[in-house]
């Protein structure tokens, strides 16, 4: 049988997910615990994670922002509380961040018509830590401190600003609101094998029920007002 | 360096999806020593797409598991022709597949035959309104083969597939419960149509009371277990919601792995191998002849596989692409109008109607990718396209595929997209609200085609194939015409609001969000050598010995999905063949 040419990146992502979660705490040594009897709400808190992939600085920006995307409040899991940063710190540190399967040959026209598609000579990873870091600069010069430092409504205001393209971004950095935005959203619905959606917060909250993939008796016109009684399953085999 | 040389071989087929699963099958019948090259990895049922891991949304519908990866094969895409095409870096708008089944095995299984009139479109259109209101620079064809012609061929497919749903044509009588407006069938489907989950249900009742005439969605996700010609056997599906981009864990879902491939390789004189990438086919000094195709294994070591037949079965623009890079065939020039390698590329035009209702309880988790309720009251052949000042058609439908949260969210217009009032949409709306969608149509231009780009090279030093499309009056007049209709029936399902997504007269073609993988073209099929690339069996006119399967035929695109037009021009391709291996010759019309 032909080697599988997905086998060392798809080990490599293991490796370093596994990697992660010994840092992170997420995983690994609940591992070893029935399934049934974890709680993955209880988990070590994100002041106390190691990120592989950012700095301390860049890790406290992080937390700030998802914290806005998502925030705590009103119903359903903020960002944090469903651990999204330990999510993109991984993917930053793996291949989809390290852009392995993205086309990156030269000549680059970052500033080409947008429809045109991502022209970046940059990877996903190096555009968030840029974005990140001039994003920052910019919250010091119009707000006069870091954004993690900036109380709650310049937050939301400093934070409008990059969404809206009002950040003066340089043409290599373009993308990076929107491919910030798409990684916490990733990290907040994706399985949490990945790192995000601790305890299956998110998917609880909107009544996904993850892994199940079995349904259908559910399309008897019966059970049309009836809700799905069960709450989701992880693909490791825990339940919410 | 000199590529190593292997044994001749009878016929080489290069990528190992549908068309060359199929023709590979027929052609192995006749005794034939085949050989199978796959660019990508092998890919099975078990382990590839095995439960539970098959549910990670992350890795499938966002990494992309499945399709091919730019840095191993992309194009670049223009506008126009004055413009600097530029790579598509990362996917979005299409997911050609990488790997054997190729996209085969991530679609939904939706099934249809185009309309009759599709398949002789500009004779329709001269004949029904007149040639004077096909614009300018719309190089519309009849494909040179008919719909009679094609019918045994569709059901041949149909019952490859196990296809489900209900006739609405037998043989010209009407039936009730079925698409009343399709061209007529000689039997009924091999399998009943899929029960309808409440969205499309609410759906059906809506379209019935606006006097249109809704129908289940057709195709390949089985409704009771099946078996068949070739032995394969496909069980029912369980509604598990991971279709489309995903490869079916369940047996359920219609592949070349469910419907072809474990028969195939109990075949001695077929060989497959994977990690195969085809570079070139070789011609003859002549040019006339090909004598084999020049391949880079596992090891990137260059081997040449001499056979006496070629068969290019790749996805579309891949097929356009080695043809170009081969020499095979006159490379289509816009400006002097002349060539017709790379001619009529063309895409879909898609739109939608997100609706929401607040009282629903739609469950969208409970999922296949055939599930919904059509109808094609606003097809091709139902339009006076003289009246409505375009030509094509659309079918609309509502169907839930999938809940997957991060792809599968559509939120009312006015929620911002991150921030408190986000999360508080995402938890009211979730499974409350349905897209009535418009799937249409998408005619051939002077200047949308293909060709290689002057600047971007793949990783093996060749060029990238060129992409120069968007989007042209007429289809946007066809879309905002649909547009009216899905907004109409959002209205009369009573939803508390809706928002459509719909291009308009500013629009261009975007390359970022996903839109559809039915990329069509480029390669197209004919009775006249000037304007079509292989004839009408799907020969090559100009190097007999080379065929080449697939959308990369059509014309000009159909209203539907491509893949039960792919089907059945596959069998009809193979029946040719058959004839063509028994005393080889350049096929010509007839």
């Amino acid at each position: 049988m032909a080697r599988h040419p997905d086998a060392p990146a798809w080990g490599e992502i293991t490796r370093r997910g596994l990697l992660g979660a010994a840092l992170g705490g997420t995983t690994l040594a609940a591992a070893a615990v029935p399934a049934l009897a974890r709680d993955t709400r209880n988990e070590v808190p994100l002041d106390q994670v190691t990120p592989t992939f950012f700095g301390p600085q860049e890790w406290a920006l992080l937390i700030a922002i998802v914290d806005v995307f998502i925030p705590a409040d009103g119903d359903g899991p903020g960002a944090l509380e469903a651990g999204v940063p330990v999510f993109i710190d991984r993917q930053m540190a793996g291949f989809w961040g390290q852009s392995e399967w993205w086309y990156m040959e030269g000549p680059h026209h970052p500033d080409a018509d947008p429809n045109l598609g991502f022209q970046s000579p940059l990877t996903l990873a190096e555009i968030i830590r840029g974005g990140l870091s001039h994003f920052d600069d910019w919250c010091r010069d119009q707000h006069g401190a870091a954004f993690a430092e900036l109380g709650a409504e310049d937050r939301n205001k400093a934070l409008g600003a990059l969404m809206d393209e009002k950040t003066g971004l340089p043409p290599e950095l373009r993308d990076f609101p929107d491919f910030l935005l798409t990684s916490t959203k990733q990290g907040y619905f994706s399985d949490p094998r990945h790192g995000g959606n601790r305890g299956m917060l998110a998917w609880s909250y909107i009544g996904y029920p993850g892994a199940r993939a079995n349904f259908l008796s559910w399309t008897n016109p019966a059970r049309d007002a009836e809700p799905y009684p069960l709450g989701p399953v992880s693909i490791n085999g825990d339940r919410a | 360096m000199m590529a190593r040389k292997l044994p001749k071989k009878d016929v080489a087929i290069v990528g190992l999806g549908w068309t060359g699963s199929i023709l590979a099958m027929e052609l192995a019948k006749e005794g034939l020593d085949i050989v199978a090259l796959e660019r990508g990895p092998m890919r099975r049922t078990v382990n590839d797409f095995r439960y539970p891991e098959n549910t990670d949304e992350l890795t499938h519908a966002h990494y992309f598991k499945l399709m091919q990866r730019p840095h191993e094969s992309t194009l670049t895409m223009r506008h126009s022709t004055g413009q600097r095409a530029l790579p598509y870096r990362r996917l979005g708008s299409f997911l050609p597949g990488i790997g054997v089944g190729g996209a085969g095995v991530h679609w939904n299984g939706q099934n249809w035959r185009p309309e009759a009139a599709e398949l002789r479109l500009r004779s329709y259109v001269t004949e029904t309104f007149g040639a004077d209101i096909i614009p300018d620079d719309m190089q519309i064809q009849d494909w040179g083969v008919t719909y009679e012609e094609l019918e045994p061929h569709f059901d041949r497919w149909e019952r490859l597939i196990g296809c489900t749903g209900i006739a609405g044509n037998i043989k010209g009588e009407i039936r009730a419960g079925g698409n009343p407006f399709e061209a007529p069938r000689s039997a009924e489907y091999p399998l009943p149509p899929l029960p309808q989950a409440s969205a499309s249900r609410r759906f059906h009742k809506a379209a019935e009371d606006m006097g249109l005439h809704p129908f289940p969605r057709s195709g390949g996700n089985a409704s009771r277990a099946y078996v068949n010609e070739y032995g394969m056997q496909l069980g029912p599906c369980t509604y598990c919601g991971f279709c489309e981009w995903y490869g079916c864990y369940n047996y359920s879902k219609a592949s070349p792995q469910t419907c072809v491939l474990d028969a195939l390789y109990q075949r001695p004189n077929v060989e497959v191998r994977t990690e195969a990438n085809v570079m070139k086919v070789e011609l003859s000094s002549d040019g006339k002849t090909a004598t084999g195709v020049t391949y880079l294994d596992e090891n990137h070591e260059e081997i040449f596989q001499p056979a006496d037949l070629v068969l290019i079965c790749a996805f579309p623009i891949h097929n356009v692409h080695l043809l170009l890079l081969s020499g095979i065939g006159e490379p289509y020039d816009p400006a002097r109008g002349s060539g017709v390698v790379g001619r009529n590329y063309a895409y879909q035009m898609m739109g939608g109607t997100d609706a929401f209702f607040s009282d629903a309880q739609f469950k969208p988790f409970v999922g296949a990718g055939i599930e919904g309720t059509c109808v094609l009251d606003y097809g091709i052949e139902q339009i006076d396209f003289a009246r409505e000042g375009f030509i094509g058609g659309s079918y609309i439908s509502v169907g839930l595929t999938n809940g997957q949260p991060i792809r599968s969210m559509p939120l009312p217009e006015d929620t911002p997209a991150w921030g408190a009032e986000w999360k508080q949409a995402v938890g009211k709306w979730y499974g409350k609200a349905l897209n009535i969608g418009s799937h249409g149509s998408n005619m051939s231009y002077r200047d949308c085609y293909l060709d290689l780009d002057p600047t971007y090279r793949d990783p093996f030093g060749r060029p990238l194939l060129r992409m120069t499309f968007d989007w042209k009056p007429n289809d946007i007049r066809m879309t905002r015409f649909m547009q009216r209709r899905t907004e109409a029936l959002a209205q009369a399902m009573e939803s508390d609001s809706f928002n459509s997504s719909y291009k308009d007269e500013d629009s261009h073609y975007d390359i970022r969000p996903y839109q559809t993988t039915h990329n069509v073209g480029g390669a197209v099929m004919g009775t006249d050598p000037a304007t079509s690339v292989v004839n009408r069996y799907l020969q090559s006119w100009d190097v007999p010995n080379v065929w080449v399967s697939g959308a990369s035929a059509f014309p000009q695109n159909i209203q539907f999905n491509p893949t039960g037009a792919v089907g059945a021009l596959t069998y009809w391709m193979a029946e040719a063949l058959r004839d063509y291996i028994r005393n080889p010759r350049p096929m010509m019309r007839g």
